[in-house]
């Protein structure tokens, strides 16, 4: 079960990548995501592409993560692609109608188009998540969310809520499969039967994770405390973030890629 | 109900770049009715080789060999409830287990899992209560009402419920104060001669291994890398430091004695045995006639 979390895990290593200052991997990302809808022509698709291909090489993780990320919403990106396929009332030659229903050439390259879209955003967010430590991602956020401040939003509470949990997802996917370990030890069958034997098997795990979380919880605060935590401003960082020249040439290389785009598109 | 490992190797996330190795060329009998000691540092596989005894893990090579049963690295995932009813596993800090309202239905979960009515196994839950030395006015209490150290006899009560042959221990009395040690394995020790059961213990005190345990086997890095009984083991501690594991107390105290010239045939294990040496050592300085008896080795 736990070998298939890998989508959205770390991989240390220490490529150009993952030595982007983290704040520029998570707004050239979003920004990435934006940009995509400018692309509608396959040249352009194919631009993105070899854009992307270019970033994870530079990145040195192998292929096959970028492949298991896209792995687990298949299904999701093909049921979309069916619909726009099926349904997209466009122009061009009509291979097929049927009530509602109409297959026409438009439609058909929509579909590829959405498929390549969805494709795309995942390798890149694969790509932040891959080569962002969990921790240095939330300063990140917190650095992005400053802004908010001005409207007395929490940004140093929001922000170490976040680190707290992505620190604990690790302790809690521990947590969860020794007690699963110890109830299959009874006798549970975890994934097994119909869906309300399922559903009651989950019971003894549930409450166990509860009552050491709240527990652990309880114990953090203790030990914040008792060292003196203070949160807010004026609060210094252990990881200090660092705009380097990279993530200069990074943003520039998006720059020049949104141009060749709106200069491509048909 | 003996267990067998042949030629068993596990690595953790196969395939994966997280790929570890966790156990390479495991050859090992676990004897029907032994007491067995998994001794070892922190990250040598011993936790690892303990979910192979009830195909919580199935090896990725080599087979395990659980009384009749015979686990391979195929074996289907269903049809092991068996297995598990008959290797009861108490797991470190085994209180983060309890899950149910009352005690009596917590005790009674495990038996009821493998088809014990609910009437049966609350009436065994009482009794496994008592057996672990707690007051039946516990049974209709919250288990989070309790304290530590009921709390984790409680779940060694619900593990009790099951009646397993084999009980396996990890590191049964970790966090529990001096006495609480003391008590919670010599309850082991009564379970295993009225249960008739086979233990094994894994254990970081070698006092433990050298009062309960009648067979020692040592892991280090993955591999198993002695076997034999405590006496055995205990005798070569220079050996036992370059695998950073220590001397049982009395053992150590025997061989502190022995570099300051007195003399042992063999380093004693316990402080009867030690007692017994010492004095036949003394005895002839001071009251010859009285002590020559009491030379006889006690075990």
């Amino acid at each position: 079960m736990m070998n298939k979390l890998i989508f959205g895990r770390y991989v240390p290593g220490n490529s150009v990548v993952h030595r982007m200052d983290p704040r520029a991997k998570l707004l050239l990302s979003f920004y990435f995501i934006g940009i995509i809808f400018i692309a509608n022509s396959w040249l352009t698709y194919l631009v993105l592409f070899a854009f992307t291909l270019a970033a994870i090489y530079l990145s040195g993780v192998k292929w096959s993560f970028f492949i298991n990320g896209v792995k687990p919403l298949i299904w999701l990106i093909l049921f979309t692609v069916v619909l726009q396929v099926l349904f997209s009332a466009g122009g061009g030659h009509v291979y097929f109608q049927w009530g509602i229903i109409t297959i026409s050439q438009s439609g058909l390259i929509n579909g590829v188009y959405i498929f390549c879209r969805f494709v795309l955003i995942i390798f890149m967010s694969t790509l932040l998540t891959l080569t962002t430590p969990p921790l240095e991602l939330s300063d990140a956020i917190e650095y992005i969310l400053m802004p908010l401040k001005v409207v007395h939003f929490p940004v140093y509470e929001v922000a170490l809520m976040l680190s707290i949990a992505l620190r604990f997802v690790p302790t809690l996917m521990d947590e969860t499969e020794k007690i699963m370990n110890a109830q299959r030890a009874r006798g549970v069958d975890f994934g097994e039967g119909n869906i309300f034997q399922q559903m009651r098997a989950v019971v003894p795990l549930l409450i166990p994770l509860f009552v050491s979380s709240f527990n652990r919880a309880e114990d953090l605060a203790t030990a914040m405390e008792a060292r003196g935590y203070q949160g807010g401003e004026g609060r210094s960082k252990f990881r200090i973030l660092k705009w380097q020249m990279r993530d200069t040439w990074a943003t520039i290389s998006f720059a020049v890629l949104t141009v060749a785009l709106i200069l491509l598109r048909a | 109900m003996a267990i067998t490992f042949k030629q068993v190797d596990f690595t953790y996330q196969p395939g994966t770049p997280f790929a570890t190795n966790a156990l390479t060329d495991i050859n090992v009998t676990i004897p029907t009715g032994s007491y067995t000691a998994l001794i070892g540092h922190t990250g040598s596989g011993k936790s690892t080789l303990l979910q192979h005894l009830n195909a919580l893990l199935k090896p990725t090579s080599g087979t395990v060999t659980i009384g009749e049963r015979v686990i391979t690295p195929t074996t289907s995932n269903k049809d092991l409830k068996s297995l598990r009813q008959q290797v009861g596993i108490v797991f470190q800090f085994p209180e983060s287990q309890l899950f149910e309202e009352t005690v009596v239905k917590d005790i009674a979960f495990g038996p009821q899992n493998f088809g014990v009515s609910e009437e049966d196994a609350h009436q065994t839950a009482a009794k496994m209560l008592a057996l672990v030395g707690l007051d039946q006015s516990l049974l209709e209490r919250s288990p989070f009402d309790l304290s530590g150290g009921q709390m984790r006899r409680v779940a060694i009560a619900g593990v009790l419920a099951m009646q397993p042959k084999v009980l396996v221990l990890d590191e049964p009395t970790a966090g529990l104060d001096p006495q609480g040690r003391l008590e919670m394995m010599q309850m082991f020790a009564r379970l295993r001669h009225e249960q008739e059961l086979t233990v094994v213990l894994v254990t970081h005190q070698m006092d433990d291994v050298a009062d309960y345990a009648d067979n020692v086997i040592v892991m280090d890095q993955g591999r198993v890398v002695k076997t034999g009984t405590p006496r055995e083991i205990f005798a070569d501690p220079q050996w036992l430091t370059e695998h950073q594991l220590g001397l049982p107390k009395t053992t150590a105290f025997a061989q502190t004695l022995r570099e300051q010239g007195w003399q042992f045939d063999q380093l004693p294990l316990t402080e009867d045995e030690l007692a017994q040496m010492l004095k036949s050592q003394l005895a002839p300085s001071l009251a010859p006639s009285h002590f020559g008896e009491g030379t006889a080795h006690d075990e």
